[in-house]
């Protein structure tokens, strides 16, 4: 009867492992609304897929009385298991052992998931919560941050790589996260900083806040350090699942096609878009209008809202949305708009997901701050993104298209496939009253009635100018369409697209405005 | 945040209807620097004030002694001059770009 013996120790083991920090330390997690990291990872997955590997790992630390504290499982679970049938690596940070803290062993863990799903081109999710280095360990732990972010650089554009904070990351340990695809956080248990309160406090005297510095709200709406929000963590379970959902698992394959499912009968796609083009709208009326479904799984939704970025479907194929939002910002690019459109621009590229861009804005936002904040460094991210990206790229121009935001908005010119345009476009260098007032500034000075003689000009050129006609004759628009037909025509688009093969030149890697 | 749906922002000549985030709606409007204004460039702590009102000081000069993350900072006079204002005192914690001493 020793194999039942054997079984019986077995479980014993294990039963003391899955008990984490112990349960007065579950209770102090769970008291913060917070879940303990296995039954996160099984919140996740697919019910019944996770299998736990290196349960029984012990760190070898001997200094500062580290030789007498048994640290179950080192602070990390890792193992793998699937997301709607797709296999994922995972690992999840523990908080109740010795405060989720990064040693040696704890980021030998990590890295073992990393490179498992690197090698299986398998996506990889990260918990975080951990109270950061640990000290006791010394250099070891900062190793341990050094091969974690190293493999992140690595992975990065092979396998999606998704971060969810589900308490402190602070210090070094924000760079993981930071090199990762997407950023999930939740109201008052994300806390993302390099150098805390205290720290701010006394070397520089100023006081803030955990929350008010790096909570979830800051970096949602202020930093765009994260990318999506939720109010709890069951709530940012299911982001996480819905955002696998469109994605493919690496860079070799394709997103999982689902059938088709026409948009809601209730779009009327005709009286979305007001004909004035200073009036605003919710251009995301527009994409739910066209998209399977009318579903758009919006990322990034409080950061730099006059830029609209996420994944919907077209035809049953994931597409990546990327659009001007007049109702904020009147759709300005400025330098975060360009920040995030460029990210998302090149995620789609990396990963085989066709860019399908709505076009409306002004131009870029004027102003000194923008000016000084290096808004043309960042501006050219968007001009760079488009025009290496090699994924099939189209292009609706709703209305204005005015100036270098016409061209950084996937025009012709960055080797769009598709450029459509509504009756209401209007692509010029710039609107009729900025143009006029340039172009006819002596006529209009000069006349009896100047203000007569500018409307008088401002009409004639929007006359002339002001419409999709001009760039159609030059073949910078390939048709100019009803709304009514964008969803056809963005269809027959992605279809004839299915075998898109850009050669580009040979080189190591571009040198991105960074 | 505030959401207003009336706002207007000019572009080209044009004025368009539409929410400003919060960012642009505080923007402060460009000031250029003024030579004869000692600004702390980091906030801190004020540890020794060099002058007095009425002193004469000469361009180069140390002005202010602010420390922060650790260090002593010698702030130094960009002109020839008189110390027409001294704003603050050993010991006072300043901001970012608080004016400390005022010279003409």
């Amino acid at each position: 009867m020793a194999m039942e013996r054997k079984i019986r120790e077995l479980k014993e083991k294990r039963e003391k492992m899955l008990l984490g920090g112990g349960e007065e330390a579950i209770v102090k997690q769970k008291a913060m609304g917070k879940n303990t990291a296995r039954e996160r990872i099984m919140a996740i997955l697919d019910a019944g897929t996770f299998n736990e590997y290196d349960m029984f790992v012990e760190h070898d630390a001997r200094d500062f009385g580290m030789d007498k504290k048994n640290l179950p499982s080192d602070g990390v679970v890792i193992g793998t298991g699937t997301v709607h049938g797709n296999p994922v690596a995972i690992f999840a940070q523990d908080f109740t052992v010795a405060g989720g803290s990064l040693g040696l062993m704890h980021s030998r863990k990590i890295t073992k998931m990393m490179d498992h799903a690197l090698k299986m081109r398998i996506p990889l999710i990260g918990i975080n919560d951990s109270g950061g280095a640990r000290i006791q360990e010394g250099v070891n732990s900062l190793a341990g941050y050094g091969e974690i972010f190293f493999r992140n650089t690595i992975s990065s554009g092979v396998i999606p790589q998704i971060s969810v904070i589900l308490g402190p990351c602070a210090g070094g340990a924000v760079y993981s996260p930071a090199l990762t695809d997407f950023v999930f956080v939740v109201d008052n248990i994300s806390k993302m900083f390099i150098t805390g309160p205290e720290v701010i406090k006394t070397v520089l005297g100023e006081e803030i806040s955990m929350e008010s510095l790096g909570g979830a709200r800051v970096h949602c709406e202020i930093t765009g350090n994260a990318h999506f929000f939720a109010a709890s963590e069951d709530e940012c379970f299911s982001q996480i699942k819905r955002l696998v959902s469109f994605i493919p698992r690496n860079n070799q394959v394709r997103a999982a096609f689902t059938e088709t499912i026409p948009p809601d009968a209730g779009y009327d796609i005709d009286k979305i878009v007001p004909g004035d083009p200073t009036l605003p709208y919710d251009v995301r009326e527009v994409i739910r209008a066209v998209a399977d479904g009318s579903d758009f799984f919006e990322i990034q939704e409080m950061y730099a809202r006059n830029m609209v970025i996420g994944f919907g479907r077209m035809g049953g194929r994931t597409v990546g949305f990327v659009a001007n939002q007049p109702m904020e910002m009147a759709g300005v690019l400025d330098v975060d708009s360009s920040d995030k459109a460029a990210r998302f621009i090149r995620y789609c590229d990396a990963f085989s997901i066709p860019l399908i861009t709505l076009v409306d804005l002004p131009g870029y936002l004027p102003g000194v701050d923008q000016e000084h904040a290096g808004v043309i460094r960042h501006g050219a991210k968007v001009l760079y993104a488009y025009s290496e990206a090699t994924v099939p790229k189209l292009t609706v121009i709703l209305r204005k298209a005015y100036g270098g935001g016409y061209i950084a908005m996937s025009s012709r010119h960055l080797r769009a496939d598709f450029v459509l345009a509504w009756p209401t476009a209007e692509i010029a260098v710039m609107g009729p009253e900025g143009a006029a007032n340039i172009i006819f500034r002596k006529e209009i000075t000069s006349a009896a009635d100047p203000d007569e003689m500018r409307r008088q000009k401002v009409d004639e050129y929007r006359e002339k100018f002001a419409n999709p006609y001009v760039a159609a004759s030059r073949g910078y628009v390939d048709a100019v369409i009803e709304p009514s037909e964008t969803r056809r025509m963005l269809l027959h688009g992605l279809e004839v697209s299915e075998n898109k093969d850009v050669q580009m030149p040979w080189k190591k890697h571009g040198i991105p405005p960074f | 945040m505030e959401k207003r749906d009336t706002d207007k922002l000019i572009i080209d000549h044009t004025a368009y209807t539409t929410r400003l985030n919060s960012r642009f709606a505080a923007r402060k409007p460009y000031t250029p620097p003024v030579a004869g204004r000692i600004q702390s460039f980091i906030p801190g702590t004020v540890v020794e004030v060099l002058v007095n009102p009425g002193d004469t000081v000469k361009e180069g000069d140390d002005i202010v002694i602010l420390e922060a993350m650790k260090m002593k900072n010698r702030l130094k006079s960009h002109l020839d001059g008189k110390v027409v204002a001294v704003n603050v005192k050993p010991g006072d914690r300043v901001t970012k770009g608080a004016v400390l001493v005022e010279i003409a």
